[in-house]
């Protein structure tokens, strides 16, 4: 996997010469010193289904104009919407040309536009009508021959999971599913791969049905599961501060680490969400993925490569370590968002949204104090905690060191100096920040944190690439280490299903006021700790 | 905000940049390189606005400087923009006298601290880089070749010329096209058994891209004169017939393959600063860079087999 480069801040410098697998002959074009060439995806079609949603809409349609404006996507890239809409290709075209205008973060040029509208289908039709994947599967095979797509194809299922069984089986039954027998002449096998997004189940067990459906249709190898927190830029800069420099890593450690804080906090309601989000609630949503992803990548070991099964491997190790607090009530809190001013505006509680049973035991906030069991971190918690329609938007991970163990200062000189702090911050504003303490200036000493800041993508977020675009990249590369498996779902929900099962029996989600900082029982779960928690 | 230093001294440059940070509060301290632009009161304009805007994917201090009337006293002039078009910081030094031959010697105090240095000729490049005064201060050295009357012998004088480090926008701008080449040779193709490259006369990026695919498939690749603009097409010629890439309004190319549809691909012009803030991406040598060039230099280019990984 390619990583950004520190020193200049571009996208991530292009990875050359990782088409071609091993049987296949080299492109004597493509050499691993030729920093310049990017990777550009192979001919193929992607099928979206689900292209009426918000997030088909705001994002994935926008990054692959995107792409193809960057030049990454293939000459003959084709895409197909498949809804139930009365609709012909053009309107479909349509739709998403408005989208891309109003969304795309490269300029708009229309030549770019025109060739990627020259390969966008429509197939209207309900899930459980065959003749419908008939005509979708008619469609691509058309694409193959009309714009030379190489039966290449990539599912985008972007549907809530409880249609995944009839669509994945439609996709069996119309033959999309099977790439067929290699090409006799040139011995190459066309793939077929097939994205999810979150939610992977809502527990254990719904999460391996689900694996269990997909699964029996599609290899495990071409399952991309998105998590489009690991296609950001500062994410994966995890990695770089960490396996790139000698600075950190002789701290990274029980040694100095005092504790762990990972948050991300919303400002914004559950909005539109209702249907889905109650009954689910914070952990589910945000902690079960996002949050334990990130402890991941923070707690790991080195993997010996970048190569995608290194990578899963060490994350699956640090997952399969984590604990929960021996006491649920003690170790977890959880809140739901009362009436009250955020941001200057006043809203409405949890339980006065639309659509939201008066008696809804959903909690909109969630924090858990986990233990990692390995010899690096015994001793040393990781404070998970996320939430809505809190004080504002952030998402960071903060390592706070020890004191420490003796400071030849007068205790006066030292009464304003906190934990020495390192916090990656992952949206907005991504950057790193060193927070350490300095002498004021003055006669007297005295010392005071002070922060010393890494700003990644303020300026320059028009070249930075999108989460998403990097993802669909990677799922059109066929490059995985950045996309979870199965066995880290799992792991996941293993360490939050007790949670869960805990809540249901014995709690009722506390009420806190939008705009604050959260419920006074998740500030009296650190105090026991005689730890707080940063400020949001 | 814009200062202006009439007569003034390098100490005077620095105090002067350490007061508007001062001021702005501490902004431009996450620069990531220095940029020297070696230009004229003519190109100063494009260059810079170019410059700024690369600015914005890698932070930079600017130091664009410009040598003024060689017979007058020496003099130095600056003026410093901050806050403005770039996150970063511009200085335009303009030297008058002597001081032009010396233009290292305040280009140096200048330099942001620890991080690389990157100097950039938009028009006429020097005989040497890397033995020019300013060119010597960077680890990376960027020319025109396009920009010049002769491309040519500018480019061949480059390929003498050439240390690690060197490159030029002529190189910059083939990107698109090899990656589009590269991307099409990914697929199974039939033998290839010769190439051309069709651009306008002048047109420095064209025989780099012909030097190169020479090079790396050891194939004859002739170059030919169309009407441009820019580079308008790569052929390969194959058993099977002609694959072709062509692309005749500098934006969208369509690619030909005997016995499939013709496809589009979107492969418009770059501007300047996009060629700018490439250079900037990367600050190592450019090794394949400097084979092709040296290819393109030689008379007994391209090899009889094609270049292997293994053997570099």
């Amino acid at each position: 996997m390619t990583m950004p480069n520190a020193g200049t801040r571009g996208p991530a410098p292009a990875n050359p010469g990782v088409i071609a697998s091993a049987d296949e002959p080299a492109n004597p074009l493509r050499d691993p010193r030729d920093r310049r060439i990017p990777r550009v995806a192979g001919p193929c079609v992607m099928v979206m289904f689900g292209v009426t949603g918000d997030l088909a809409r705001k994002k994935l349609m926008p990054a692959l104009y995107d792409l193809a404006n960057r030049g990454l996507l293939p000459p003959g890239f084709s895409l197909v919407g498949f809804a139930r809409r009365d609709w012909e290709h053009q309107d479909f075209a349509q739709v998403t040309y408005e989208s891309v205008k109003e969304h795309a973060r490269t300029p708009f040029r229309d030549t770019v536009w025109q060739q990627l509208s020259e390969g966008v289908r429509f197939v209207p039709g309900e899930f459980d009508d065959d003749s419908a994947f008939d005509r979708l599967a008619e469609t691509v095979h058309q694409l193959d021959r009309e714009r030379g797509t190489g039966g290449n194809y990539a599912f985008y299922l972007s549907i809530p999971p409880r249609f995944f069984p009839v669509v994945v089986q439609q996709l069996k039954r119309s033959g999309l599913s099977d790439p067929g027998p290699p090409d006799p002449e040139t011995g190459r096998t066309s793939w077929r791969r097939v994205v999810i997004e979150k939610p992977f189940g809502h527990d254990l067990e719904s999460a391996k049905e689900l694996n269990a459906i997909v699964d029996a249709v599609f290899p495990a190898h071409s399952v991309f599961r998105i998590d489009h927190y690991l296609g950001k830029e500062t994410v994966q800069n995890i990695l770089a501060l960490r396996f790139a420099n000698t600075l950190y890593e002789p701290i990274w450690n029980r040694g100095y680490v005092d504790h762990v804080q990972i948050t991300m906090s919303e400002d914004i309601g559950i909005g539109g969400r209702a249907g889905y989000y109650d009954g689910i609630g914070a952990a589910r949503d945000v902690i079960q993925n996002h949050l334990l992803q990130l402890l991941a990548l923070t707690a790991m070991e080195e993997p010996v490569s970048f190569d995608a099964d290194s990578l899963r491997q060490e994350k699956e190790k640090i997952l399969s370590a984590v604990r929960l607090p021996a006491d649920l009530a003690a170790g977890t809190a959880r809140g739901q968002y009362a009436a009250g001013w955020q941001g200057g505006r006043q809203v409405g509680g949890y339980l006065e949204e639309d659509a939201i049973p008066p008696d809804s035991r959903t909690e909109t906030y969630a924090a858990v104090r986990l233990s990692v069991d390995t010899r690096r971190w015994a001793g040393v918690p990781f404070y998970l905690r996320t939430g809505k329609r809190l004080t504002r938007r952030m998402t960071e991970i903060a390592l706070l060191f020890q004191r420490a163990p003796h400071l030849p200062f007068a205790a006066t000189d030292t009464k304003e100096l906190g934990k020495n702090a390192l916090v990656i911050r992952i949206q907005p504003d991504e950057g790193v920040t060193v927070r350490f303490g300095s002498k004021v200036p003055g006669s007297a000493m005295e010392v005071r944190d002070v922060n010393m800041d890494f700003a990644y993508g303020e300026s320059f977020t028009e070249s930075s690439p999108e989460a998403y675009e990097r993802l669909i990249l990677d799922v059109l590369i066929g490059d995985p280490p950045l996309f979870p498996r199965q066995e880290e779902v799992e792991l996941s929900w293993r360490i939050l299903d007790p949670i869960e099962h805990f809540w249901s029996e014995n709690t009722k989600p506390e009420q806190y006021p939008a705009g604050s900082q959260g419920p006074a029982s998740a500030d009296a779960m650190m105090a026991r700790d005689g730890r707080a928690w940063r400020r949001l | 905000m814009t200062i202006d230093l009439t007569d003034t001294t390098t100490s005077a440059i620095d105090r002067a940049l350490t007061e508007a940070r001062r001021r702005l509060g501490g902004m431009a301290l996450g620069m990531v390189l220095t940029l020297i632009v070696v230009t004229d009161e003519e190109g100063q304009y494009d260059a810079i606005r170019a410059a700024n805007q690369a600015a914005t994917e890698h932070p930079c201090r600017i130091l664009t400087v410009i040598t003024r009337r060689p017979k007058a006293d020496s003099r130095l002039d600056a003026e410093i923009r901050v806050g403005e078009a770039s996150p970063g910081e511009t200085i335009v030094l303009r030297m008058y006298g002597t001081l032009g031959q010396h233009a290292d010697s305040v280009a140096a105090p200048l330099l942001v601290p620890d991080v690389p240095v990157v100097t950039w000729w938009p028009e006429s490049a020097p005989e040497v880089p890397a033995a020019n005064p300013l060119g010597a201060l960077a680890q990376r050295r960027v020319t025109d070749s396009a920009a010049a009357e002769v491309p040519d012998l500018v480019l061949a004088n480059l390929a003498r010329a050439y240390q690690p480090g060197d490159t030029d926008f002529a190189w910059t701008r083939a990107t698109p096209w090899r990656s589009l080449l590269a991307a099409t040779l990914d697929q199974a193709h039939p033998q290839l058994e010769s190439g051309e490259v069709q651009a306008e006369q002048d047109n420095p990026t064209a025989d780099l891209i012909a030097a190169w695919l020479g090079l790396r498939l050891a194939l004859p690749v002739t170059r030919t004169v169309s009407s441009g603009p820019g580079v308008t097409g790569v052929t390969f010629t194959t058993s099977d017939g002609d694959i072709t890439v062509s692309r005749h309004d500098g934006r969208t190319a369509t690619l030909t393959w005997p016995g499939r549809p013709d496809r589009m691909v979107a492969l418009h012009r770059r501007d300047t600063a996009e060629l700018l803030a490439e250079e900037l991406r990367r600050l190592d040598p450019d090794e394949v860079y400097a084979e092709t060039l040296a290819c393109l230099a030689a008379p007994d280019c391209p090899p009889a087999e094609p270049l292997r990984l293994d053997d570099v």
